[in-house]
């Protein structure tokens, strides 16, 4: 397996600091919003969004983390059998501004997944999407509102999000399917 | 026509000697035969065993009235197969066998069948009912050997009684099938450690053991001769030990199953080793074997209870218990032979010499001029996978099926003529 | 974690590790069953049947809310035990069932290793809601879960089991799980409740009602079942309730903070007092409520796993 680097941590950090002041741009600031990272890197990018968003001033704001595995339409036809993480939204999410935040943005159907997720614990006054890397091959009508860099891949490709919470270091590799 | 057993081994209940046996008719005409003697038919043993056929004290031929799960015709081809040239069915048939009718038709559909000899035995008490005795004179002179209640034992200790003394009175014998019901309960296998573990209801040795020895103290009230069936576990075992010491007219069975395996077997729940009484603890097991080697046994029997499949294909509970046993006794009695625990003339006491003694056959149970010509011949070797093909009776509910076995009858003769040759390919 | 079954029948063959997984999926689906919206749509288009040979309202109840929990269709199909006797065989009832395409069957039976038999003829997964005296794996995982929550873990928590020992599945299924996770485990009841071979269990059989209860962590009472005995196991309940009943006074030996469970339904007043089973330290409803649960990850864990395809790792 080849695996290509396509951004290093300094770049990552750039590149979700920006993310951050246009979210924060796109919304208005006297509604607020909350934010939802998906498990597991979406959560840790969540986590990152809030501390810079925190060193802005805005400590207030609230987050909160969704495992979709419930909600996958392919679970049927994993191969192993997937370890359920916890869901964690301590807040009611009703009449608020919620975003989204995944690492990687592909079929569109984790998304969609996330979105019913969501749905389940009330009804948000809107819900935007953050994603850090979209690899394109969209399978649904699904479009982030905010996108970290656009990577050309192709399916035989596997975007690797290492980030350092969890794989000990800060790096995106595009790795060949063996 | 006379028929040449040429090169074997002749096996009788006190000595192995090497020759030929020539058969005259029905009869042994000598067992020092030249080896080319002129006879109709030669059979070459090549030096396998010749022992003589094995009795069967303890079937259940299901004929009269359930003839879906065996009949005479299908148990006695099973009975040859597995070397056995007689055999006692228990009287639980439809109707029950408790008068001189049901006896002589059993008697007379096994001789036109001219496959093995059949040697009912008689219900104790009428309907198997354990209140009124049945007529033992009658039934006796049409051919039943002892009476029995096997499956629903008497419960009264008066009834057993007066039915021993009664027997006697015939030169007959009481078989005792012991259990007390009321301490079986809704058990279902042994109690002991696979009872704890699987939840299924235990049936203790002590169900047994209470009744062997109340049957044991009957015996020595009237003097009668008892057969206790089956025995299961080492406290009866030591019970009948105890009554031979004393003097009591008492002797015993086992079957293969009982001396073979344990109530491990029960861990998956196989409805196949649900028999009654249950296998039971491995110290168990090991007193039957210490038991048939030194002669506390008296025989081995099969209890061959043929059931429909769909009878064991039930929830453990439902599945009515016993398993057939004609064609496996010999590879599992063999199998003793081969561990040393007893010679080949011991087998012969406990599977032909000691039966036939008991039912009072003298023109069997040895290889010896002037004695009836019902012999099996013997390979102790030979292997093979006990399968539908080779299975004779209507049943197939045995733990061996489909399972290695070692030693088979080759050839089984009965009163002179080869009903049974064992199919090699 | 795996499990790679495709029954779950007892807690006696499942290794120490499939247990863990269960409880830690197990432990994951309590979220759920907190929320205003208490469905996902995990097993939508599945259909499970409830197959009860033997009559029960709670656990039924219980793996019904678990199923429609998780989206699938739950069916709910009582027979008698005694169906055999009206001429269909319980393989036969078990392949109609199955005939009608469903996924996973919840099986419940009075006779012990029914429902193994039933699993081994029939292609459909099968949940064994307990069989006869022999097992009931469900009630055990959502004890542990119980204990867990409350004593932080398993290894080393002192657990008395009191009652009818011989007769139990819950007490079965118990001993087998706990065991393997470093559970001490001790038994008392009835000398008449408790097999003669109970050194197959492993545990410590106690002589004692105070014997049993000192220093436990958790008391687990078992529930007398007077309509399954009759008066020949014990001469009466009164009599019961005053040398193997939990009171008070009884419970004070053991731990301070020791926590009292029951499967249920509770005989108050005969094995637990109403002022223990409503006490600080009852955890009897908490039981019910990790039931649910506990279902849920069991029909999740069966229910999705089939063993085909591979996963598409970036499935984002």
């Amino acid at each position: 397996m080849s695996a290509k680097e396509i951004m290093n941590k300094e770049e990552m950090a750039r590149t979700l600091n920006r993310m951050v002041f246009q979210i924060l741009e796109a919304i208005k600031s006297e509604d607020g919003f909350c934010l939802v990272g998906i498990r597991r890197g979406g959560a840790v990018l969540a986590k990152r969004m809030a501390d810079i968003l925190a060193k802005e001033g805005k400590k207030d704001i609230k987050i909160g983390y969704l495992d979709i595995t419930l909600y996958r339409d392919d679970l049927t036809s994993i191969h192993d059998y997937p370890v359920l993480q916890s869901t964690e939204i301590d807040f009611d999410i009703t009449g608020r501004n919620i975003v989204l935040v995944d690492d990687v943005i592909y079929t569109g159907r984790t998304t969609r997944a996330a979105l019913d997720a969501l749905i389940d614990y009330g009804r948000p006054k809107k819900i935007l999407l953050a994603a850090f890397i979209d690899r394109g091959h969209r399978e649904l009508p699904i479009q982030p509102d905010f996108t970290g860099r656009t990577v050309p891949t192709s399916r035989s490709e596997i975007v690797d999000v290492q980030l350092e919470e969890q794989a000990g270091c800060d790096c995106i590799l595009i790795n060949k399917k063996a | 026509m006379k028929t040449l057993l040429k090169n074997c081994k002749i096996v009788n209940h006190d000595k192995v000697t090497e020759g030929n046996v020539l058969i005259d008719g029905e009869i042994i005409a000598s067992v020092t035969a030249h080896a080319d003697e002129k006879a109709d038919k030669v059979i070459d043993c090549k030096g396998k065993y010749a022992v003589p056929g094995l009795i069967d004290l303890h079937v259940h031929f299901r004929d009269p009235g359930l003839e879906y799960k065996e009949d005479i015709t299908s148990g006695a081809k099973a009975a040859v197969a597995g070397g056995v040239t007689a055999v006692c069915p228990m009287a639980n048939t439809k109707p029950v066998n408790d008068n001189r009718i049901v006896t002589e038709y059993m008697i007379r559909k096994a001789q036109s069948d001219g496959l093995i000899d059949l040697f009912p035995i008689g219900a104790m008490t009428k309907g198997m009912e354990g209140e009124e005795l049945t007529e033992m004179g009658d039934m006796t002179e049409g051919g039943a050997i002892g009476f029995s209640d096997d499956g629903k034992p008497v419960c009264s200790a008066e009834v057993f009684r007066r039915a021993a003394e009664y027997a006697s009175q015939f030169g007959s014998f009481v078989i005792s099938h012991a259990e007390d019901k009321s301490l079986a309960g809704a058990g279902v296998i042994h109690e002991g450690e696979v009872s704890a573990i699987t939840g299924l209801k235990g049936i203790p040795s002590e169900c047994e053991e209470v009744m062997v020895a109340r049957d044991i103290l009957m015996s020595k009230l009237t003097g009668a001769h008892v057969h206790i069936c089956h025995i299961s576990s080492k406290g009866t075992l030591e019970l009948i030990k105890w009554a031979k010491s004393m003097g009591y007219n008492v002797t015993c069975e086992v079957t293969p199953h009982h001396f073979t395996l344990t109530e491990q077997e029960l861990l998956t729940y196989d409805t196949n080793c649900k028999m009654n009484p249950p296998l039971r603890a491995q110290e168990d097991v090991d007193a039957l074997i210490e038991g048939l080697r030194n002669g506390d046994i008296d025989c081995i029997v099969t209890d061959h209870a043929p059931h429909h499949p769909d009878e064991k294909a039930q929830e453990f509970d439902l599945a009515p218990f016993g398993i057939t046993g004609l064609q496996t006794m010999l590879p599992l009695s063999l199998a003793l032979v081969e561990k040393g625990v007893i010679d080949m003339p011991a087998f012969v006491r406990l599977t032909s010499y000691n039966p036939a003694k008991l039912i009072k056959k003298t023109d069997r149970g040895e290889i010896a001029v002037g004695k009836l010509a019902d012999i099996a011949i013997v390979d102790p070797e030979l292997e093979y996978v006990f399968d539908l093909t080779l299975n004779k009776s209507k049943s197939v509910n045995t733990p061996y099926m489909g399972k290695k076995l070692k030693g088979a009858a080759l050839y089984t003769i009965k009163s002179g003529k080869v009903v049974f040759e064992f199919p090699m390919n | 974690m795996a499990y790679k079954r495709k029954d779950l029948l007892g807690m006696k063959d499942l290794t120490k590790e499939e247990i863990l997984y269960l409880l830690e999926t197990a432990q994951k689906f309590t979220e759920i069953n907190e929320r205003d919206v208490k469905k996902v749509p995990t097993l939508k288009g599945k259909t499970v049947i409830n197959l009860f040979f033997e009559p029960s309202t709670r656990t039924r109840t219980s793996f019904e809310i678990a199923g429609k929990r998780l989206s699938a269709d739950t069916i709910n199909f009582t027979a008698s035990s005694s169906s055999t006797t009206k001429g269909e065989t319980l393989i036969d009832t078990v392949k109609n069932m199955e005939a009608m395409k469903s996924d996973i069957f919840v099986v419940r039976h009075s006779y012990s290793g029914a429902v193994k038999y039933i699993a081994e003829h029939t292609d459909a997964k099968i949940i064994n809601a307990g069989d006869g005296l022999n097992e009931h794996p469900t009630q055990a995982l959502l004890d542990m879960l119980t204990i867990r929550q409350s004593k932080g873990r398993l290894e080393g928590i002192e657990v008395a089991i009191i009652g009818d020992i011989t007769h139990s599945r819950v007490a079965r299924s118990d001993v087998w799980a706990m065991t393997k996770l470093g559970v001490n485990v001790r038994l008392f009841g009835p000398t008449t409740m408790i097999p003669k071979h109970s050194q197959v269990f492993g545990c410590r059989v106690c002589k004692s009602m105070n014997e049993a209860v000192e220093g436990a962590d958790v008391i687990i009472m078992l529930r007398i079942q007077r309509e399954r005995q009759g008066k020949l196991l014990i001469p009466s309940t009164k009599e019961y309730a005053k040398y193997f009943g939990l009171t008070k006074d009884k419970l004070a030996l053991a731990k301070p903070d020791a926590l009292v469970m029951h499967p249920g339904p509770i005989n108050r007043g005969v094995e637990l007092m109403s002022n223990v089973a409503d006490g600080d330290n009852s955890g009897v409803l908490k039981q019910v409520t990790n039931g649910v649960a506990v279902r849920m990850a069991a029909l999740y864990i069966l229910g999705i796993g089939n063993n085909k395809g591979g996963i598409d790792e970036n499935a984002s």
